[in-house]
């Protein structure tokens, strides 16, 4: 056989780590303790978390409305803030997706003029940048203005403005995920390579036609993948819930039975629940905030196999 | 030993004769390389006439075109510049319907971007600058909307670039009219089978025309776009070194296949195989530095080149 005569690769002495000089080996253990370690924090996050979330696992918790009562037994599900998260990622989602992709676009098939496009990439960092409560404490500033107190809860018979409402906590949620979708979609965009908008030129297209009909589905894994991970960013913020949505206990509708009187009305989501329930805010049902911070973490672990998927099938199909 | 032993004869008679044995070149230290044309094997007429240089192996030439030669463009003393770079300098060329137009030359010579303004493509490069006319059917292309003209005058790229989209829809794009009004797909079908079928392609996606373009092979892909660019029935078919990405299978169908196109659009392909431009090209132009340093009927221009750097070049001495 031909294989038998070919004569095995000498054993270089570096093969077997305990013969590495000390200052290798210290490297080399410390990267697999950096990765087990991280590993072993993962783990138990999920782990406890599943674990004293099946203890006060029930069912009920879904469709029952948060109660104020000292009884556990009385105070109620998470209802309504399960409902607020869901109706803040839609409304935010909504702003930040159209706003981001749009943006992008601009910065990479346009650009110009080039000092414009520097300021706007910077502004785009400033934004990713501010901490959450900061854009919370902005928010709060900029929607107590009469002028724009339609947007925001007003109790009846008041001409107070709280500046408070899911569309004013959405509007600042959406900055937290606009950078998100701008980056992935500048990537996206940045990486179909130039001959294909050539090749929609050649064809007697337009820019704006090449865009909309070649660019934008062609970006498409890129800008899924930005707008789950802003969804994750949302779902997670507390700092807006609790400054700009009020983090009452039920939904309170704003004007009417109305859908935009729903926007305009007060709330929680399942962050803010977690905070007044736990220890570390009343404390009143430990228990069911372990379970809903369960949920949460579900909740956005979904989203980030959502965004695992997008990206696994998001191979480059040409060549540059 | 300055030169090498030409190659020993064959010690057997064989039954398919492939064509006469490959030239030797000899190797001479200070001098000018020269290839040493084979002498053509018995029974085969030779591919090109005496003197001619640079072949491995005899190349099939294709027939002439029976139709007639109509002249659909042509450049007049075309310049352009990036920046301070000129990277085609004064080139005038009529571009014929009924016969295919090979440029060929070494790297970065010029002729992509020779190829490129024919469509104004190189409008798209911020730095460049053209000086000098170019007309389509005796109308100045810089007077026309340029997406009319590049309907006209259209473009197969280096690389298969299919949209992601159906099959039917890389085809049918082209049709498409911006803006709100557009034809049902119903209206389209003919033309985009009509493509196909003058693509080659019909046999193999038609019954699949709903699949993803991207799904096909390379082969298929590059096909799709010739398809593409030919279903708004342009007049000048522009090709960017179309096989350089392609397997010899799917280069021969191409190739196959620009022999026929010549019958109803101009062609005009850069290429940097010469293989592939004596194989189907009916006149050259070589390039070298921006120059158009020769421009003739291929037999002309491989077999007895004028021009020195010309002769050079085919003999495979640079590039």
């Amino acid at each position: 056989m031909e294989a038998a005569t070919v004569p095995a690769p000498p054993t270089s002495p570096r093969d077997s780590v305990s013969s590495w000089p000390l200052r290798d080996r210290v490297g080399y253990y410390a990267c697999w303790a950096a990765g087990l370690t991280l590993i072993a924090v993962a783990g138990a996050i999920v782990l406890y978390m599943a674990f004293r979330g099946a203890q006060y696992f029930d069912l009920g918790m879904f469709v029952e409305s948060p109660n104020a009562a000292l009884d556990q037994s009385q105070s109620g599900g998470f209802r309504d803030p399960l409902i607020g998260t869901a109706l803040l990622l839609v409304l935010s989602t909504a702003i930040a997706a159209p706003l981001g992709v749009t943006i992008a676009v601009w910065l990479t098939e346009y650009g110009r003029p080039s000092g414009l496009a520097r300021t706007v990439e910077s502004a785009v960092e400033v934004v990713a940048g501010t901490p959450s409560i900061v854009l919370a404490m902005f928010g709060l500033v900029f929607f107590q203005q009469q002028w724009i107190s339609f947007l925001t809860f007003s109790s009846e018979g008041s001409n107070v403005v709280l500046g408070r409402s899911f569309i004013a906590a959405a509007a600042m949620m959406s900055l937290i995920a606009l950078p998100l979708v701008v980056g992935a979609t500048r990537e996206a965009l940045n990486a179909i390579p130039g001959h294909v908008r050539e090749a929609s030129y050649a064809l007697g297209k337009t820019k704006a036609a090449t865009i909309r009909r070649v660019l934008l589905p062609a970006a498409r894994p890129g800008i899924g993948t930005g707008t789950a991970l802003g969804m994750g960013r949302v779902a997670g913020d507390t700092a807006i819930v609790v400054v700009l949505l009020g983090a009452v206990m039920q939904i309170n509708n704003g004007a009417g039975g109305s859908v935009f009187g729903l926007f305009r009305g007060l709330g929680s989501t399942l962050t803010s629940y977690v905070y007044y329930n736990s220890p570390a805010g009343e404390g009143l049902a430990p228990e069911k905030a372990y379970f809903a911070a369960f949920v949460l973490l579900l909740l956005v672990i979904v989203l980030n196999f959502v965004v695992t998927r997008i990206a696994r099938g998001r191979e480059q199909p040409w060549t540059r | 030993m300055d030169a090498l032993r030409p190659p020993e004869a064959p010690r057997e008679e064989q039954d398919v004769v492939l064509g006469p044995p490959p030239p030797v070149r000899r190797i001479v230290v200070d001098g000018t390389p020269t290839v040493v044309a084979p002498p053509a094997a018995n029974g085969h007429s030779a591919p090109l006439a005496p003197g001619a240089i640079g072949l491995a192996a005899p190349v099939r030439r294709p027939q002439p075109s029976p139709g007639p030669k109509v002249e659909r463009m042509r450049t007049e003393s075309v310049t352009i510049s990036y920046g301070e770079k000129v990277a085609v300098d004064g080139v005038s060329l009529p571009v014929r319907q009924g016969e295919v137009l090979a440029l060929i030359g070494p790297s970065g010579c010029g002729k992509t971007t020779l190829l490129r303004s024919l469509n104004r493509l190189v409008e798209i490069t911020p730095t460049a600058a053209r000086a000098g006319r170019i007309t389509l059917d005796g109308e100045d292309i810089d007077r026309m909307e340029v997406t009319a003209l590049r309907r006209r005058v259209s473009m197969v790229f280096q690389q298969p670039n299919p949209f992601p989209m159906s099959v039917f829809d890389n085809v049918a794009y082209a049709l498409r009219e911006q803006g709100s009004r557009r034809p049902g797909k119903e209206a389209l079908y003919n033309h985009v089978g009509d493509a196909l079928v003058r693509a080659g392609l019909w046999d193999e996606v038609g019954a699949t025309l709903d699949h993803p373009a991207l799904r096909l092979s390379g082969g298929q892909q590059q096909r799709l776009c010739i398809a593409r660019a030919l279903a708004a029935r342009p007049e000048v078919l522009l090709l960017d070194e179309p096989c350089s990405a392609l397997d010899p299978r799917s280069t021969q169908v191409i190739e196959e296949l620009i022999l026929k196109l010549r019958e109803e659009v101009a062609v005009v392909i850069v290429t940097h195989n010469m293989q592939q431009a004596l194989r189907i090209a009916d006149h050259v132009g070589f390039m070298y530095l921006g120059e158009l340093v020769e421009y003739g009927p291929a037999e002309q221009v491989f077999g007895s080149p004028r021009e020195e750097r010309t002769r050079e070049y085919v003999g495979g001495a640079f590039g």
